[in-house]
């Protein structure tokens, strides 16, 4: 079982840093052909360092785009269909946190900016892979949702509304999906210490942080933070034929958290 | 490396379908498997049937509604493999019968066996891995533990006694490294579902297809083994999309 991914290709946004990457690097590790897209060139290149340093033969395309323009998602799609020939893992992962303030006082602009990137460019992502993967008969996509997807967390508006909306795609396409061989789910995940959340807390207290960062998961069951590879883990399950069954549902990893409130 | 080497797994209803899929698949990851069963020529067969492909098992006959027989699993297991680190709690019965024509005494069978049974032992595996640091349990619900049906009213509140079980369990020892997670399965292709029935069942199904109990046995080792280690509380809910719809 330790080679899951042998032959198989994975396309990854949000590849640059944080859950896709560390996605990256389980699935790498396992055999995987990678598509990995972000925003960040110089992001990606870091991502490609760090996979080939636990696989020395992957074969890697980086692909820089901004998963809200549709055409740029298109294009991510094509390019990765064109270099590998079809696509048997699809982790639809980019997304943006936004400015923390309450609902009256988020700002429209922000609100639409948030949903651009989470919402739209996950469902854009659904639409293109789907269509490769319908006419292959397989696959399985995992959308990154998030415990703002399931929970309220307060502050965040615009973060809960597309991540929720993200649960809702996930169930909706999943139902309409699973008669043609592909599984479609969504991961929560809860307090992970990625480059995001630490910006996150760093918009609480800039100087102390790493303080606030201990204070925020004293509510966790389990008292810490998870780390990018604990959900790299859960990514690689979730992608591999292993769980082809598991489909439409939402799958929280958050040390406990949301089954307390 | 297997993903469970040198852990010991007790497996209770393990004798046949998801238990004994789930003990080949432990086996085949480098565990040593207690196999728990009411039956015990199937659970002797299946224990020879292990030894014979040099894996350690063991089979232990016991009812897990009885608190004596349950202490008693993990008083062989730890003589035997010194330890448990894995439980899949996964003994279970049901049957279909008109909530109002149903005796209470078999209301009261089927919440004993599949909650408090389920109860019993989960108490001890906490027990026996409060002493060796941390373990993990496997609790087998089911997605009628999330959504309702007809016909099975006292199956349906046991096992969404067990998702809640799962969550409360979980919270209350996470800090002490036991992790806690429950597996939800649709309809899955086993002896248990009338092979008349095995077509209709997978058309209401989203994916067109009944689940295998190899696929249940995956899901299990990813919650059983440190692929998991930031998961708990979870009810897994396996069903190819039914409970989405």
């Amino acid at each position: 079982m330790s080679n899951r991914f042998d032959g198989k290709v994975v396309l990854i946004t949000g590849a640059g840093s944080g859950l896709g990457q560390a996605s990256a690097l389980q699935v790498a590790k396992e055999g995987a052909k990678l598509s990995l897209v972000d925003l960040n060139a110089a992001s990606l290149e870091e991502t490609k360092s760090k996979v080939l340093e636990v696989a020395p033969n992957a074969e890697m395309l980086l692909i820089t785009a901004n998963v809200a323009d549709e055409q740029a998602v298109e294009n991510y799609v094509n390019e990765t269909v064109e270099k590998f020939g079809k696509i048997d893992g699809f982790f639809n992962n980019a997304g943006i946190e936004g400015k923390q303030n309450l609902t009256e006082d988020f700002g429209i602009e922000e609100f639409q900016k948030v949903v651009s990137v989470n919402l739209n460019g996950v469902f854009y992502g659904m639409k293109h892979v789907l269509k490769v993967m319908r006419e292959q008969g397989s696959g399985s996509i995992v959308n990154t949702a998030s415990v703002g997807g399931i929970r309220g967390v307060g502050n965040q508006s615009g973060y809960a509304a597309s991540k929720h909306g993200v649960v809702g795609l996930t169930r909706n396409s999943g139902i309409e999906y699973g008669q043609y061989g592909i599984s479609i789910k969504a991961i929560a995940p809860g307090a992970i210490m990625t480059p995001m959340v630490e910006g996150s807390l760093k918009q609480i207290d800039p100087d102390n942080w790493e303080e606030v960062g201990k204070q925020f998961v004293q509510p966790n069951p389990m008292k810490r933070f998870g780390k990018p590879e604990e959900v790299g883990y859960l990514v690689a399950f979730l992608l591999s034929d292993q769980a082809n069954f598991i489909n439409a549902t939402v799958i929280p990893i958050d040390g406990g958290q949301s089954y307390k409130y | 490396m297997g993903k469970l080497q040198d852990k010991v797994a007790v497996i209770t209803g393990g004798a046949s379908g998801i238990g004994a899929a789930t003990a080949r698949l432990f086996v085949s990851e480098g565990a040593k498997v207690v196999l728990v069963d009411l039956n015990e020529e199937k659970g002797k067969a299946f224990e020879a049937e292990l030894k014979a492909v040099n894996a350690e098992a063991l089979f232990i006959k016991a009812n897990i509604t009885s608190e004596e027989e349950v202490a008693n699993i993990f008083k062989q297991t730890v003589e035997t493999f010194g330890k448990v680190d894995v439980v899949f709690n996964n003994a279970g019965i049901g049957r279909v019968h008109p909530s109002h024509e149903l005796e209470y005494s078999e209301w009261r069978n089927t919440v004993n066996v599949d909650l408090d049974g389920v109860f019993l032992v989960a108490r001890e595996s906490i027990r026996e891995m409060l002493k060796t640091g941390g373990g993990t349990i496997v609790n087998t619900a089911s997605m009628y533990g999330w959504v309702g049906s007809p016909g099975s009213a006292a199956y349906n509140a046991a096992k969404g006694g067990v998702v809640n079980l799962t969550r409360s369990l979980a919270l209350e020892y996470a800090e002490q490294n036991i992790r806690i997670n429950a597996l939800c399965p649709g309809f899955i292709d086993t002896p248990i579902i009338p092979e008349e029935s095995k077509q209709a069942l997978a058309e209401v199904t989203p994916m067109k297809r009944l689940g295998k109990a190899e696929e249940m046995a995956k899901a299990v080792l990813f919650m059983a083994s440190d692929d998991s280690s930031f998961m708990t509380g979870n009810s897994l809910i396996v069903d190819g999309g039914y409970t989405a719809q």
